[in-house]
């Protein structure tokens, strides 16, 4: 099985349903099952922030909701995370593409990524790593989490865990 | 008409419906003009009622309100054409559009200037959007939930507050029984 359709399948199994994604080339791959699934209402945003209102309303609504999306986006979505998700307790798993790690042959990524891990920290968001593919053996327990504490959780793949950026 | 003066007309019609309000003075107006369990105030994150409320209203099949202001349509201004392409029959955007920020003090907003959000509304693909009187915006509201069609109005009003106190309700207590309403 496919590292994307195992990844869907683990939402799909903890029964997320509304799933929001902004794209991301390391990403697009999960987001094409996502959209193929039957299961799941897909609906691409145009910011993370927007994503994240679109799945706080899901929730109110009595579905699951996850939001796929880069690590660019903890930039945009601080004020998001504490004054929505976590102010009013959410749950909200983040599937997120850890952009300027090891391999990452863009250096402005590396800008955010350095950054990352900390605002994280800083938000009190529980955060998973994934660097190899057995790593996302743990993704439905963290899904189960997730719904069990309504807190938004972090879980952060790198391009080791994608396999590099195809020649690199 | 001011805000204040439009959220006391329509209260009677909102009552029945889950209503998500933007953050700042409509949600405190709201809370003192009609609280009820049906409303989910935001007390934070600008721009995003009608986010919230399309989720909402996909999620599940009762009628979804938005009421959100030009200044916060302007700030999430990608809603538009989500709202467009994933279309909800249960939801309906009402844009009380006063050309201000009203809740920092009344600054102009470009929708009250040249940016015409009803015209912005209907080139994202947004297929009904109705433009009114503050004085019809009850008219248009009822209708529009009578159609059973996915709506955005943008009630053109002035601008100006009343004085009143802050939402002291928790945060989780108000999506708690928000959440309660909805699954009633």
């Amino acid at each position: 099985m496919s590292i994307h359709k195992k990844i869907v399948d683990d939402l799909v199994a903890n029964n997320v349903s509304f799933v929001t994604t902004v794209p991301c080339k390391q990403l697009a791959g999960v987001i094409e099952e996502v959209e193929a699934h039957k299961d799941i209402y897909h609906i691409p945003s145009n910011k993370e922030d927007e994503g994240m209102g679109l799945c706080a309303g899901a929730f109110m609504g009595g579905k699951r909701p996850a939001i796929i999306m880069q690590n660019t986006a903890i930039g945009v979505t601080i004020n998001t995370l504490a004054t929505l998700t976590q102010y009013y307790r959410m749950p909200l798993p983040m599937i997120i593409s850890y952009r300027g790690e090891l391999r990452e042959p863009v250096a402005c990524q590396v800008e955010m990524a350095v950054h990352t891990k900390a605002l994280l920290n800083q938000l009190n968001i529980p955060t998973y790593h994934f660097h190899k593919h057995e790593d996302a053996d743990e993704l439905d327990a963290i899904l189960k989490y997730t719904f069990m504490c309504n807190k938004p959780v972090a879980i952060l793949t790198d391009a080791s865990f994608w396999g590099g950026y195809g020649d690199q | 008409m001011i805000r204040s003066e439009i959220l006391r007309e329509i209260a009677p019609i909102l009552r029945d419906q889950l209503v998500v309000c933007n953050i700042g003075l409509p949600s405190q107006e709201l809370h003192m003009i009609d609280d009820q369990p049906t409303n989910f105030y935001m007390l934070g994150t600008m721009g995003l009622s009608s986010s919230i409320g399309l989720g909402l209203a996909l999620a599940q099949k009762k009628t979804v309100i938005s009421i959100d202001g030009d200044g916060s349509v302007l700030t999430n201004l990608g809603t538009l054409p989500t709202i467009a392409n994933n279309v909800a029959d249960n939801y309906i955007l009402l844009i009380i559009d006063n050309g201000s920020y009203g809740s920092t003090g009344d600054q102009p907003t470009y929708a009250g200037k040249k940016t015409s959000l009803t015209a912005v509304a209907k080139a994202c693909g947004c297929e009904n959007v109705i433009e009114c009187k503050d004085v019809d915006t009850g008219k248009v509201l009822q209708q529009a939930i009578d159609s059973k069609k996915m709506t955005v109005i943008v009630s053109k009003c002035d601008s100006g507050n009343i004085k009143l106190p802050v939402i002291t309700m928790d945060p989780v207590v108000i999506r708690d029984r928000f959440m309660k309403a909805v699954q009633a």
